[in-house]
């Protein structure tokens, strides 16, 4: 059984220029196994950040389900930690704070010295010892995010929610940060699903790619299955005789939808057959 | 000390040399001169309370008089400041207190109005930049509210609470409640969602979140808004005790004004603006320990 299933979620708004409702995406269906880490890759509109909440129960749903464990789950949770694109750390608090309200919300039973511990290890994980104290506005972009991700592992969520989160980080700082976070989640092995804009980080990182078909009315277009084995590093994942050809697919895939913008304009099969995702595996 | 700092300071000390001389060269006035008078003028004159007699048999002006002819120089001031702080903690009378008493007062008075205030608008401002219709239903009322000069509810104070003491106290309220109230509601809604999203996630408690999130992430707003109700009130708290006769800061450049005391209503200017610095820099320090950078 699936660990965490997306059943049929849609999302429709009301539309800005009135009258009627703007669907964003429909019948996203997928189902992802514990310890999985998945990648949505897709244009700007198609609502993958607004999955993403959906998911961690920061926005609500029009139709279908977000079921984790077998269990329906409603509104945001300990279980489902976000990293944010946008960082989110508390700026009146200092790296270690920032981290002890995480660790504080999960362990509310764990006495001082516990708690001061376990945020230190964490701390350190990403490599930021020294910087206990700083607030975030001294720290680059690139400390904030380890921030960022020392806050997500330290509370041991089931689910981890990666929303763009190297997107505001240099391209140098980004590929060091992309195999720190290989390294945590090695040891960890969170179920994660993340959204991105990086062909090459998503082939770094996942099991699966889920490719969006654009918005309004956005669906899930195709899963590509990236069979490239574990452990995978920057240096090596290129060497892969499927690497290129998995990253060509994803990069037809986006330009064909780039194209003409519109869904109406990319030519799909329509009826009962595009409402599964074609699967790609090479 | 940087140079521009060190040239600030220079400039700063001679436009007070400047402003000092010129102020004591206008205000300078001829002594008297008996020449071209006759006995009976002279005793005239001395009769009226115009000039007096000095022990050596000269004629001067009368001291007293001098008082209330033209504006005092910095020297009479001076003098004045001397005497006054010299009598700094000594009660002559029941309306006659030392400056100490008279700037403890006020200082109190203005402490307690403005404390109530920010506590009463801090605590709305929350409720209202958490909960959209209800700001939306409020507002309008803060809004015609806000303008009001806190002296205009100064009668109807005092015939509600029926007590002068209080009424002042009330002025500085009124004085100081708007501007924070705005504001907080206005940074508490204006909070980045983010940090709102983070607290959900960590299912943090009501109370975790007002203190740990909401406060903290807003407290630059209100401490903005603290500052403008700080300035207010201060301004509102001298025309109220001049208005309703409470003993303090206020009260003192009016009742010298009423002995004709030209010099003792410019000691009370300098008392006000002296007691106003002091509490705004220790406003500032406060204000220092809760704002953060973005």
């Amino acid at each position: 059984m699936a660990f965490l299933q997306i059943d049929h979620v849609s999302k429709y708004f009301a539309s800005p220029t009135g009258g009627g409702q703007v669907c964003i995406f429909k019948d996203v269906t997928i189902k992802i196994d514990k310890g999985e880490f998945v990648a949505t890759i897709g244009h700007s509109g198609c609502g993958k950040t607004t999955l993403l909440n959906i998911i961690a129960g920061l926005e609500t749903m029009t139709e279908g389900a977000i079921l984790l464990n077998g269990r329906e789950v409603s509104g945001p949770g300990l279980d489902r930690m976000v990293v944010f694109q946008t960082f989110s750390l508390m700026p009146w608090m200092t790296v270690f704070q920032n981290i002890r309200l995480a660790v504080r919300a999960a362990y509310p039973d764990w006495d001082h010295e516990k708690i001061a511990a376990h945020v230190q290890r964490y701390i350190e994980l990403v490599g930021l010892k020294g910087a206990e104290d700083k607030r975030p506005t001294a720290l680059s972009g690139g400390m904030k995010q380890r921030v960022g991700l020392a806050r997500a592992f330290s509370i041991e969520p089931k689910v981890l929610l990666l929303d763009e989160p190297f997107a505001q980080i240099d391209a140098l700082t980004r590929g060091v940060i992309q195999e720190e976070l290989i390294q945590m989640w090695n040891t960890s092995r969170n179920t994660v699903f993340m959204v991105t804009h990086d062909v090459d980080e998503a082939i770094l990182l996942s099991d699966r790619i889920m490719l969006m078909s654009n918005g309004p009315g956005a669906r899930i277009a195709e899963i590509v299955d990236v069979t490239i084995p574990r452990p995978r590093s920057r240096a090596t994942i290129i060497e892969h005789p499927h690497y290129y050809k998995i990253r060509n697919h994803i990069i037809h895939f986006l330009v064909r939808h780039a194209k003409h913008g519109g869904a109406a304009e990319v030519d799909e099969p329509e009826g009962e057959e595009s409402q599964a995702p074609t699967v790609v595996r090479f | 000390m940087g140079k521009t700092r060190k040239d600030a300071l220079l400039i700063s000390i001679a436009l007070l040399v400047v402003f000092l001389t010129g102020w004591h060269l206008f205000t300078l006035t001829a002594g008297f001169d008996p020449k071209g008078k006759t006995e009976e003028e002279l005793q005239l004159m001395e009769f009226n309370g115009d000039i007096m007699r000095t022990p050596e048999g000269k004629y001067v002006w009368n001291p007293e008089k001098e008082k209330v002819k033209g504006v005092p120089g910095p020297l009479a001031v001076l003098a004045k400041t001397r005497e006054e702080l010299g009598e700094a903690f000594i009660k002559k009378g029941t309306n006659d207190h030392g400056i100490a008493y008279l700037v403890m007062y006020t200082v109190t008075r203005f402490a307690a109005g403005f404390l109530a205030a920010s506590v009463v608008a801090v605590v709305v401002g929350v409720i209202l930049g958490l909960n959209k219709v209800l700001f939306q239903a409020v507002n309008p009322f803060i809004q015609i509210l806000k303008p009001i000069s806190p002296l205009a509810w100064m009668p109807l104070l005092l015939y509600t609470v029926k007590d002068p003491k209080w009424t002042a106290v009330l002025v500085v309220f009124m004085a100081s409640v708007w501007p924070t109230l705005a504001t907080t509601a206005f940074g508490v809604n204006s909070l980045r969602k983010d940090y709102l999203h983070v607290a959900a996630i960590l299912q943090l408690s009501w109370f975790k979140r007002l203190f740990k999130v909401i406060l903290p992430g807003a407290a630059p707003t209100i401490v903005n808004g603290l500052r403008i109700s700080f300035g207010s009130a201060l301004v509102a708290v001298v025309p109220a005790e001049m208005l309703l006769g409470e003993l303090g800061v206020g009260y003192l450049s009016w009742i010298e004004w009423n002995n004709l005391d030209i010099a003792g209503v410019i000691f009370a200017i300098l008392v006000v603006g002296t007691v106003g610095v002091i509490l705004d820099s220790g406003f500032n320090k406060l204000a220092g320990l809760v704002t953060y950078q973005e």
